[in-house]
C-alpha cells in the first residue's frame, strides 16, 4: 500500500521501519478481520497487524512490541477452533502465511524444514513425489499451516497409528517473548538437555513464535485398505471400535459419523455412504501388503461379529478418495443442516464411548439442541457439533450449557478436555476441572519461564488465577462459524 | 471433577520427599552416573512401586515409578502388549528420567512418545500431574514431555500412564557381514532396527510373518553381499557409551570404516550443520568413537568412549536454568546431577 501516511502511533511507525509499510496492518478491516479464528468466540481486539518473512523480522517486532509494552499474538492460518489465535487486548498480531517455504528436504535425515507459515497439505504434496508425506492430517489440512500444527499439537485422522504433531516435529527454531532466538530440540537421535521442543509444542503460542520447524518425514505405505462399516446404532460402532484394538490391531484410522451427519455428507458429495445407516465407521489399514490385507479382513469380521449391516472395501484409490472426501467435507456439509454449531472435542476410553455418546444425545435433546457427531473413535476423540441458529433468542446460553455437560460427562468418564484443539479462551475457564491448583500453577511455571513478562498471546490456556491469564475476558457470543 | 487424587502410596512418597534438604530417588542404579552423582549429603529415597492398572484394550499402563521395568514387561507380555521403554533392568522412573530410547526404537517407538501421565512430588513435596490418561490429549502444557529426560531435577517421578503397542506377530534378527547398511535401510518399509559396527549389519523385521519375509527378499535383494544374510537370536552387543549423531552422520563413520567405499561409494555426503547456534552434533574424527554400533536411520552410536559433552547456546542455556529455576528453585532434587553435563544447566 504505497502512498499511506506514516502511522502517528509510535509503535506502528517503529514497524513499519523494519517491515516497510506494506507488511503492517493498521487499518479497521484488517483488524477487525483478525479479531476472530475458526470459533465460535468473539471479542478479540487486534493492535497492528504484521507479516513478517524471516525469523529476524520476526525477532524485530517482538522486540519493537516489548519495547512498547505491547503483547505478541502468533496466528497462522486461523482455522484454530478452541480461539488461540484470538488477540486479547489489542496486541501486536504475528500473522506467518508469508513464511510459507519448505527450506530442505533431507532423505538421509528424513526431514524437512520448513517455516511455519507453510500450509500442511501443501508439504505432503510436495513430499508425495519423493515417496514421503506428512504424518499429521487435520481435516483442516487444506488451510492450516505447520506453524498453526505446532502450537496446538494438532492430530488428525491418521493420528491413531502414526501418532499426533509431536512425534514429527524434531526441532524448532523460536524467537522468545523476549527476542532471543533458541533452537529447541535437534535432528540428531536424542538431542542433550531439557525436552523444550517437546515442552514448547502444544504451547498454543504462549510460549514465543516457531519461525522454522525441522519436521519428520513418513515413508508413505506400500499398501493401504479402506473399509466402510454401516452399522443400526452409533452404539454399535463405538463398540466395534474398542474391539478392533483389543484384538490387538492399531489401524491408521478409525472415523465414526451418526447417521444425521451421513446424510448430509452423502447429500454433498456423493460417495455412496449408506444414507439409512445409524452409524458408519470409516477405517483405513496400511503397511506392508500381507498384513495390510489380513487386518482389513479381520476387522471386517469383527465389525460383521459387532452387527455390521454392510461392509464395503474400496476397490481403488479413486474410491478411497471419494470415502476420504466425505469424512473431509463433513463440517462443510453440515451448512445444509443448520446456519451455525459449536464443534467440541473431548477424548474419552475407548471402553466409555458408547455410553458417552448416549449421554451426548441425551444432554442434546434436554437442551433442545440438535447434534451431530463425526469423530476421531479410534482413540476416543469426540467431537460432537451442537448445530444451531444464532438469531434464535437465547439459543447460545444453551449451547454452551450443553456443551459443559458434555465436557463434564467426558471427564467423569475418565476423559480429558481436548484431544487437538487445545485450551485457547474455549477451555480456560473449565482447566480446574481437570486439573488441581497445585497441577496448573506448574503448568504456569513452564510457561514463566518462557515467557517471563507475559507478553507471549496473553490470556490464553490457563485460568484466572494464574499469570497472563487476566488480560480481559472474553464475552461469549457467536460470530457465525468459522466458513 | 479433577484426576483421581493420588493415593496414599504417593502421598506417603510426597511426605518422605519434603520440602527441605537436598533429595533424590534411587531406582536400580542401571543409570546411575548419567548427569553425574548427586552431592554428598543429599538423602536418597525409593519411589513407590507396583503396577497400579493395565487396560489392554485402551492400550495403557498406569505403573509407579519404583516399579522394575522387567516386572512391566513380563504383565504387559501376558497380554501381547510391550512398551517403548528399553528392557535392561532399572526401574520405570529411572527409565524415565533417563529417557534413552530402545536400540530398536523404530519398531518400538520413543520413550517420550509412549508417556501419557506423569504424577510427581515436586521440589516442595507436594504430588503434580501433568498430562491425562488418555490416548490422545491436548489439554494444557506438556509436563510429561519435559518430565521425560529430566533426570529428576525437576520433580521426582512417582507414577505414570504409559502408551502400550501389541507385540507383533513375528520377530526376527539378521545379520550379514560387508552389507551397505544404508541400503537396507532404504530398502525396508519400517525395520525395527538396522545395526551396524563397522563390519557386520544386523537387522531386525517384525510384523506378520508374510511381510516379514517379503522384507527379507527385499533386503537380499538390495544389499547384495557375498556370504548372504543369516538369521540369527539378537541383535549385537552394544558398547555402554551413547553419542547422539544425525543419521546421515552415520554415512561419514561408513566411509571411513576400514574396507570402506570412501567418498565415492557413499550414496551423498553428510548433511549441513545445524544452524541458529542450536546443538547439531558433531562426530569429528570417526576414530574418535572407538569401537561402535551405530543405529541406522536414527543416529545413536553406541561406543567403547563416551561422547564429549555439548554445550547448549548460550540463549538456551538461560531458558533451561529458567525451568530449572522455576521447577526447584532451591535446587534440592537432584543437586549435582545435571541434564547439561557441561554444567551450564543450573539454577540461578
Ligand atoms: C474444518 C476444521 C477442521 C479441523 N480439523 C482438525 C483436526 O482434524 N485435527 C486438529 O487437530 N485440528 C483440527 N482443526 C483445528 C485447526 O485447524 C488446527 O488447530 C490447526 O493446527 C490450526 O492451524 P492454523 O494455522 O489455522 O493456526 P491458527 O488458528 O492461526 O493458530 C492456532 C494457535 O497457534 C498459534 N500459532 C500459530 N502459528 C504459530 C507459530 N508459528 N508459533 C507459535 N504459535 C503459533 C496461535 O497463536 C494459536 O494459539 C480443524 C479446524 C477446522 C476449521
Amino acid at each position: 500500500m504505497r502512498g499511506r501516511p506514516v502511522s502517528a502511533d509510535p509503535l506502528v511507525a517503529a514497524l513499519c521501519a523494519v517491515l516497510g509499510r506494506d507488511r503492517v496492518r493498521d487499518d479497521a478491516a484488517e483488524r477487525a478481520l483478525l479479531a476472530h479464528d475458526a470459533s465460535v468466540f468473539a471479542g478479540g481486539a487486534a493492535g497492528p497487524v504484521c507479516f513478517p518473512t524471516s525469523t529476524e523480522e520476526v525477532r524485530a517486532v517482538v522486540r519493537i512490541a516489548a519495547s512498547h509494552g505491547s503483547a505478541v499474538v502468533p496466528r497462522g492460518a486461523g482455522t484454530g477452533l478452541a480461539g488461540g489465535a484470538i488477540p486479547l487486548g489489542r496486541p501486536v498480531v504475528v500473522v506467518t502465511t508469508k513464511m510459507n517455504r519448505i527450506l530442505e528436504v533431507d532423505r538421509d535425515d528424513r526431514i524437512a524444514w520448513v517455516e511455519p507459515g507453510v500450509v500442511n497439505l501443501d508439504l505432503t504434496k510436495h513430499l508425495r513425489p519423493l515417496g514421503f508425506h506428512f504424518a499429521p492430517d487435520p481435516s483442516s489440512q487444506q488451510a492450516c499451516t505447520i506453524g498453526g500444527n505446532v502450537a496446538n499439537n494438532s492430530g488428525g485422522p491418521h493420528c491413531l497409528a502414526y501418532g499426533v504433531t509431536s512425534q514429527h516435529v524434531l526441532a524448532l527454531d523460536v524467537v522468545l517473548p523476549d527476542g532471543e532466538v533458541v533452537r529447541l530440540g535437534g535432528l540428531d537421535a536424542e538431542p542433550p538437555g531439557y525436552d523444550l521442543r517437546g515442552a514448547f509444542i502444544g504451547g498454543e503460542g504462549t510460549l514465543g513464535i516457531a519461525t522454522r520447524i525441522a519436521v519428520r518425514i513418513t515413508k508413505n505405505p506400500p499398501a493401504v485398505r479402506t473399509l466402510l462399516l454401516a452399522f443400526d446404532s452409533i452404539e454399535e460402532a463405538a463398540t466395534v471400535v474398542g474391539r478392533v484394538v483389543a484384538a490387538g490391531i492399531v489401524p491408521a484410522a478409525m472415523e465414526v459419523m451418526d447417521r444425521g451427519i451421513t446424510v448430509a455428507v452423502e447429500n454433498f458429495v456423493h460417495a455412496g455412504y449408506p444414507v439409512d445407516a445409524g452409524a458408519v465407521l470409516l477405517v483405513e489399514v496400511d503397511g506392508p501388503e500381507a498384513g495390510t490385507a489380513l487386518d482389513a479382513e479381520r476387522i471386517a469380521e469383527i465389525g460383521r461379529a459387532g452387527g455390521a449391516t454392510s461392509v464395503r472395501t474400496a476397490a481403488g484409490e479413486e474410491e478411497r478418495a471419494l470415502l476420504w472426501r466425505g469424512r473431509k467435507t463433513a463440517f462443510g456439509a453440515v451448512a445444509q443442516i443448520a446456519p451455525s454449531y459449536y464443534l467440541h472435542d473431548t477424548v474419552v476410553p475407548r471402553a466409555a464411548l458408547p455410553q458417552v455418546l448416549r449421554a451426548v444425545y441425551e444432554i442434546a435433546e434436554r437442551h433442545g439442541l440438535m447434534v451431530v457427531n463425526v469423530f476421531h473413535a479410534g482413540d476416543g476423540n469426540l467431537h460432537p457439533l451442537l448445530l444451531f441458529d444464532p438469531r434464535e433468542p437465547g439459543t447460545l446460553a444453551r449451547v454452551h450449557a450443553a456443551g459443559r455437560e458434555i465436557v463434564e460427562v467426558s471427564l467423569a468418564a475418565g476423559g480429558v478436555l481436548s484431544g487437538e484443539h487445545g485450551v485457547g479462551v474455549e477451555k480456560r475457564d473449565y482447566m480446574p476441572l481437570q486439573f488441581s491448583d497445585v497441577d496448573l500453577d506448574h503448568q504456569n511455571r513452564l510457561r514463566r519461564a518462557f515467557d517471563p513478562a507475559c507478553r507471549a498471546n496473553p490470556g490464553k490456556v490457563l485460568p484466572s488465577g494464574h499469570s497472563c491469564a487476566d488480560i480481559q475476558s472474553l464475552e461469549r457470543l457467536p460470530a457465525g462459524v468459522w466458513a | 471433577m479433577t484426576a483421581p487424587a493420588p493415593d496414599g502410596a504417593l502421598v506417603r512418597f510426597a511426605r518422605e520427599v519434603g520440602a527441605t534438604g537436598p533429595v533424590a530417588v534411587e531406582g536400580g542404579r542401571t543409570r546411575w552416573d548419567t548427569g553425574g552423582d548427586p552431592a554428598a549429603g543429599t538423602r536418597l529415597l525409593r519411589a513407590p512401586a507396583g503396577i497400579v492398572e493395565h487396560r489392554p484394550e485402551e492400550m495403557t499402563v498406569r505403573v509407579r515409578a519404583g516399579t522394575a521395568v522387567d516386572e512391566l514387561h513380563d504383565e504387559l507380555a501376558a497380554t501381547g502388549q510391550r512398551t517403548a521403554l528399553p528392557r535392561r533392568g532399572g526401574t520405570v522412573g529411572g527409565a524415565l528420567a533417563v529417557g534413552e530410547n530402545d536400540v530398536c526404537v523404530l519398531g518400538r517407538g520413543r520413550v517420550r512418545d509412549a508417556v501419557l501421565q506423569v504424577r510427581y512430588v515436586s521440589a516442595d513435596g507436594v504430588v503434580v500431574t501433568g498430562g491425562g490418561p488418555t490416548v490422545k490429549n491436548v489439554t494444557g502444557y506438556d509436563l510429561p514431555r519435559l518430565l521425560v529426560g529430566s533426570l529428576g531435577t525437576l520433580g521426582l517421578l512417582a507414577e505414570a500412564i504409559l502408551r502400550t503397542n501389541p507385540v507383533p506377530a513375528v520377530s526376527r534378527w539378521f545379520r550379514a557381514e560387508g552389507a551397505v547398511p544404508f541400503k537396507a535401510f532404504d530398502a525396508l518399509f519400517r525395520p525395527s532396527a538396522v545395526l551396524w559396527n563397522g563390519c557386520t549389519t544386523w537387522v531386525e523385521l517384525e510384523g506378520h510373518a508374510a511381510d516379514v519375509e517379503a522384507e527379507r527378499r527385499a533386503l537380499v535383494a538390495a544389499t547384495a553381499v557375498a556370504g548372504g544374510w543369516s538369521e540369527c537370536d539378537a541383535g549385537p552387543v552394544l558398547p555402554p557409551y551413547r553419542w547422539s549423531l544425525r543419521p546421515s552422520e552415520l554415512r561419514r563413520l561408513h566411509e571411513a570404516a576400514p574396507g570402506g567405499p570412501g567418498a565415492a561409494g557413499g550414496a551423498g555426503g553428510p548433511g549441513e550443520a545445524g544452524e541458529a547456534g542450536g546443538h547439531g552434533a558433531s562426530i569429528g574424527e570417526p576414530s574418535g568413537l572407538g569401537e561402535l554400533v551405530a543405529s541406522i536411520g536414527v543416529g545413536t552410536v553406541f561406543s567403547s568412549r563416551p561422547a564429549p559433552p555439548r554445550p547448549p547456546s548460550p540463549a538456551l542455556a538461560a531458558l533451561a536454568a529458567r525451568v530449572k529455576h522455576e521447577f526447584d528453585p532451591g535446587g534440592r532434587l537432584n543437586p549435582g546431577r545435571s541434564v547439561d553435563p557441561a554444567g551450564s544447566v543450573s539454577p540461578r
